[in-house]
């Protein structure tokens, strides 16, 4: 039960977008991609999540290749937030969290206590009733955040039946516009999942950030894997020179122990 | 925040529909009071008709269910296209359903006209030739709008007044080369008219009104979910492509037929589902239905003036909705670049 690629290769009008991209996320695990931009980070989000179909080997997911799964099916168990959503429709905001449910029929008082939960864990419940249009730009991301936990939720604690498939969360930037607190809140969140069994997949950019949270990294780099693997492997002035052309210091977190990367 | 529950909109059109029914059956050059009524209603169900008997039952009566039932129609596809496209400005008339399907029913009038021109074939031909056109100019426009990277609105809209502007050049030609009686009854059937109406086009209307309703509301799950884009409602497991075809040809179809029996009214695509979310916010469990009440009552309310405004002359039911929908639409774009005017979207 895990979520991998094998191989995967893209070309788009004889362009290389992805090449040799290799890596297996099991439940339980977070793997952060870094990269430059124009790496082809959002482009392998959007292999890795069958949107696109790799040129060159295979996303498995939960043992099938992505694109075999049936579309709901996939939903109930796989959310993904993109960057940028564009909703200009004045739904309240828990509507729009409400939309991560389409994909299940638990029935309406389940459906309304999952919304509850969702929002609570982004800090938005007393975003509830407003509308989505006139909230701020991070505001509304959140609320696509609770919308994508909404999808894939499931009851800390509830003991799953054995056969349930691993949920995976695949996150671009998922803090591309919060405050620092909810930057924190959200690295917490996705900690929590990870240790409740959510397999997560998130771009960030911030190296720190990264390191924090992630038990595996993928440095991109024109499309190909640079580095992959523990944050403090990963995460040496030598490979940050090379990824990112930029000279750092990488010292142990004094309280974490985890690598801090100092430019 | 919004005036109105989705449940009290409905029981508020639910009681003010048949209001308006009765009200507009009684009005008109001649006025009948609910007396002289259900006098009326005696003899004519003993099959004696007096005059105001046929003026009541048929003359205004198949009239007003008419127009009725194409308020459900255009209100329906208009709260679908823009749902479809995101976009609450979206309407049938705007992508080239209405000029595509009146091109293709004009063609069908003047070539097929001398064959078909009465009964129920003639009205059929004319219907094929209406849902031919306005098929043939959806997917040309859908077609040119769409791309891998999915489907552009803007483009959408520019290739639409394309389409329109070559369908109209179409018609005009058609009317070129046509006599001079066809071509009245084709400008006249452009404005929008429900002059005349007979109980057959309300039977034709009734069939797009009944398939609307039918299909249109199995389909707000979806919509909903696509409000939030076209990636997003795939991730939610909605077969985006899938629905976009049904919807289209869904529209095609019912505005199709549309066209054909009443001609252009335009704009009740596009105000009647905006008025609805006004209310009631844009789920599209609440707005289709709604939207195809409401577009009843509002196509009702709109023919009665067009019956009463100028008496003892008619005016075509398309010129009426089409002044109340023009200035009605200006304001929705001022609206629109007042609250974007942060340069959040184009």
């Amino acid at each position: 039960m895990t979520l991998a690629m094998q191989g995967v290769g893209l070309q788009l009008n004889g362009v290389s977008l992805l090449e040799g991209i290799d890596f297996t996320v099991k439940g339980g695990e977070i793997l952060a991609i870094l990269g430059p931009n124009g790496a082809g980070k959002s482009t392998l989000l959007k292999v890795l999540s069958g949107e696109c179909e790799p040129s060159q080997g295979a996303v498995m997911f939960n043992g099938h290749p992505i694109r075999e799964w049936p579309a709901a099916e996939r939903a109930r168990s796989m959310g993904i937030l993109p960057q940028g959503a564009s909703l200009d429709f004045p739904f309240t905001v828990e509507e729009v969290v409400m939309l991560g449910r389409t994909p299940h029929d638990s029935g309406q008082r389940q459906d309304a206590a999952i919304v509850r939960k969702a929002l609570e864990a982004v800090d938005g419940s007393h975003l509830r009733k407003r509308l989505y249009t006139h909230l701020s730009g991070g505001e509304k991301q959140r609320v696509q955040l609770a919308r994508v936990l909404a999808q894939i939720w499931k009851d800390e604690g509830s003991a799953g039946e054995a056969d349930d498939p691993v949920r995976y969360l695949i996150l671009d930037e998922p803090t591309a516009s919060f405050d620092l607190a909810h930057q924190q809140l959200t690295l917490d969140l996705v900690g929590r999942l990870a240790s409740q069994g959510f397999g997560v997949v998130m771009v960030l950019h911030d190296l720190n950030m990264a390191a924090r949270c992630a038990s595996a990294m993928l440095l991109l780099s024109c499309g190909r894997m640079a580095e992959y693997g523990l944050p403090h492997r990963v995460l040496t002035p030598a490979t940050i020179r090379k990824v990112f052309a930029v000279d750092a210091l990488v010292q142990p977190h004094p309280l974490t122990g985890n690598p801090l990367v100092i430019t | 925040m919004r005036p109105l529950q989705p449940r009290q909109l409905l029981w508020l059109l639910l009681i003010l529909l048949p209001l308006a029914l009765v009200v507009s059956l009684l009005s008109g050059a001649v006025f009948i009071t609910p007396g002289v009524f259900f006098a009326t209603l005696g003899d004519w169900l003993s099959g004696e008709p007096g005059r105001e008997g046929l003026i009541l039952f048929s003359i205004r009566l198949p009239r007003l269910i008419l127009a009725a039932l194409l308020g459900v129609v255009l209100a329906g596809a208009g709260a679908a296209m823009q749902g479809l496209f995101r976009n609450p400005l979206a309407d049938p008339s705007l992508i080239g359903v209405a000029s595509g399907a009146s091109a293709g029913a004009g063609f069908v009038v003047v070539f097929g006209g001398a064959f078909f021109t009465t009964g129920w074939l003639g009205m059929s031909l004319v219907a094929v030739g209406a849902f031919a056109g306005g098929f043939i100019a959806v997917l040309l426009v859908y077609r040119l709008a769409t791309s891998s990277a999915g489907t552009s609105v803007s483009t959408m809209l520019l290739a639409g007044i394309a389409i329109t502007a070559l369908t109209g050049a179409l018609n005009s030609l058609f009317g070129f080369f046509t006599d001079n009686d066809t071509l009245r009854r084709i400008s006249l059937w452009q404005m929008g008219s429900l002059e005349g109406a007979g109980w057959q086009r309300v039977g034709f209307v009734a069939i797009a009104a009944a398939v609307t309703t039918a299909v249109l509301p199995r389909h707000s799950q979806a919509l909903n979910a696509l409000l939030l884009g076209e990636s997003e409602a795939r991730h939610l497991g909605v077969d985006v492509e899938a629905l976009k075809r049904r919807v289209i040809l869904l529209t095609a179809f019912v505005v199709g037929i549309g066209v054909a029996t009443a001609g252009i009214v335009a704009f009740v695509g596009l105000m009647v589902p905006h008025w609805v979310r006004l209310l009631i916010g844009p789920d599209h469990r609440h707005l289709i239905p709604c939207s195809l009440l409401m577009g009843a009552l509002f196509l009702v309310v709109a023919d009665t003036l067009a019956r009463v405004l100028i008496l003892p002359a008619e005016l075509p039911t398309g010129v009426i909705t089409a002044m109340i929908g023009a200035p009605f639409f200006v304001s929705l774009l001022i609206q629109q670049r007042r609250r974007h005017v942060g340069g959040v979207l184009p």
